[in-house]
């Protein structure tokens, strides 16, 4: 192997630094999330415990962390199964280049980079307006898919304009109709993009704060929880809080990423049945 | 006649969406910004009171200042980092596994709350933080540092902690299709590294840097709890002044600078796309 420029292990190190500044604040809260029952909120540690933790799991006089945990997941996954099918839907239309394509396509572009908060405030008057309460399964639901449909679509562009169609047209060759070209085909092909799509969806909702903020009504979601605590609570519990969603968050991108890998796997065992005599 | 039919009901769902979660929303923040307001409630009207009280206010010139700084300031940090990184894992790993988990690497954090990734920075940047202790135990300064947090450096970080991947991810994408032997080429033909970087590699990876710019300048434009958070208050930016009317139920003028804002972002965008065809892209 041939010796490496010095240029790598300057960007290499680079790097590193990158890696650092992206995780090192994270960590730190969740080692400080361990402090002891005096701890404060900076080093030094003042003993270490999962006091804060208990603590969390016990007292309700902050709000309503766990009813907000629930909203959000429910949320988040309702966010994630629209976010799947519509982005798909979209993504089969936009392959037909139907008239009014590209205005649609700048609608979702706008909707991807206008300020969240001119969606919240825009979704809450009309609400307010209309005289209906805003709530964060209709209002908060609608304004959170404002974000996760347009980087769904995005994907499905970058899946389709890499599809080879021929595969398709073998389907149709042999008789498939169109619904069953999708459902045989085309589906178990772009599957693991999808999960992408699903990670999207799920992730950017349950995180989301700014298009919910007056559009989830009176029953916070958990980044609202979250935000409200940053206000009023001066103990590690925020910490502990913290460390607990983040650790969810893994959680998620692991499974997902599991998944994804579990697909490639069966792929290549199913895939191809050439050779094999079938 | 059919393919557009079957087209528009594929896609009815999202335009339905669009429709009434984007456009009847901007629809309402405009009608809404001509609106009259008491202390206590807004009534419809068709006046021009917010707008003139928005323009002509010195504040607002301000506010617009320090949003473009902290927009131009971020900007040039976020490429900066995100080309340097993108760079290493496209041109310097050699293999797709390691290029995949370090891209990995860089977009886990991504997925988690950014409330949360703010906060961590407290422990940080505090009076007694972790930076202060460091120097101070290095003999590097005397006193604690008292604009490490909740200042425009504070902002700052935080933006580029935020949002740098959205920098890197357009870019890597651009550059792991750019076709490997025209680097060989320019080296055959005796362009240094450096001219290969900038006469090759930078404008073969202009259309990424054009969405990343994309992403970051109106992310961090339409900011307003980064600010608030990072600043403890004490900064301004459009965002904040918008969040800041609303929490006075001072809807009309919130919708006035909202109004304002949006224009400005999409002129900024507009320009924008005129370097990069983004369907063509992806």
């Amino acid at each position: 192997m041939e010796s490496r420029p010095t240029s790598f292990y300057v960007l290499a190190a680079f790097f590193g630094l990158f890696v650092l500044f992206l995780y090192g604040p994270t960590i730190t809260i969740g080692i400080l999330s361990f402090q002891g029952p005096q701890g404060g909120l900076t080093f030094p540690m003042n003993g270490v415990s999962t006091y804060w933790f208990r603590d969390l799991f016990e007292q309700q006089a902050v709000g309503d962390i766990w009813g907000a945990f629930r909203r959000s997941l429910a949320l988040g996954l309702l966010v994630m199964v629209t976010t799947v099918v519509v982005s798909v839907m979209a993504g089969l239309a936009f392959r037909k280049r139907f008239a009014g394509s590209g205005l649609l396509f700048y609608a979702a572009i706008t909707s991807l980079v206008i300020p969240s908060i001119l969606i919240s405030l825009g979704v809450g008057l009309i609400f307010n307006q209309l005289g209906i309460p805003v709530h964060w399964a209709t209002s908060g639901f609608g304004s959170q898919l404002t974000w996760t449909l347009p980087f769904g679509l995005l994907i499905m562009f970058a899946v389709f304009n890499r599809f080879d169609k021929s595969y398709e047209e073998a389907a149709r060759d042999q008789g498939a109709t169109a619904w069953q070209t999708l459902r045989f085909v085309v589906l178990p092909i772009i599957a693991p993009s999808l999960i992408g799509v699903a990670l999207f969806g799920f992730t950017l909702s349950y995180d989301e704060f700014a298009r919910t903020l007056l559009t989830s009504g009176s029953y916070n979601t958990l980044p609202l929880e979250v935000f409200g605590m940053t206000t009023n609570v001066t103990t590690p519990v925020i910490y502990a809080l913290g460390t607990l969603t983040t650790a969810f968050s893994l959680l998620v991108i692991a499974a997902f990423l599991l998944s994804v890998w579990i697909l490639g796997k069966r792929r290549a065992r199913l895939g191809s049945d050439a050779g094999k005599g079938v | 006649m059919t393919r557009n039919l079957v087209g528009w009901l594929q896609a009815a769902p999202l335009a339905l969406v669009l429709l009434c979660f984007l456009a009847a929303p901007i629809a309402m923040i405009v009608s809404v910004s001509f609106w009259g307001a008491t202390e206590y409630s807004i009534y419809p009207a068709f006046q021009f009171d917010n707008y003139e009280f928005l323009l002509g206010s010195e504040v607002t010139r301000r506010v617009f200042f320090a949003t473009f700084r902290y927009a131009a300031i971020t900007w040039a940090l976020t490429l900066l980092i995100g080309f340097t990184v993108a760079y290493f894992l496209a041109f310097h790993i050699r293999s797709q596994t390691w290029q995949i988990a370090l891209f990995l690497v860089c977009t886990i954090p991504f997925w988690t709350s950014n409330i949360i990734r703010m906060i961590s920075w407290i422990p940080f940047l505090g009076r007694n933080g972790i930076a202060n202790s460091a120097l101070m135990d290095w003999g590097v300064i005397d006193a604690p540092l008292e604009w490490l947090l909740y200042s425009d450096f504070s902002v700052i970080l935080a933006f580029v902690h935020l949002y740098t991947l959205f920098m890197v991810v357009p870019i890597f994408n651009t550059m792991m299709r750019i076709d490997k032997s025209l680097i060989e080429a320019a080296y055959d033909a005796g362009a240094t590294g450096w001219q290969t970087l900038w006469h090759v590699i930078v404008p073969l990876t202009k259309p990424g840097i054009m969405i990343g710019t994309i992403f970051v300048v109106t992310l961090v434009m339409g900011d307003f709890i980064t600010v608030r958070f990072m600043s403890g208050s004490q900064r301004a930016n459009v965002g904040r002044l918008i969040s800041n009317d609303i929490g006075l139920l001072q809807y009309p003028s919130a919708a006035a600078t909202a109004v304002v804002l949006l224009c400005t972002v999409l002129i900024v965008i507009a320009i924008l796309l005129r370097f990069v065809n983004i369907r063509k892209e992806l």
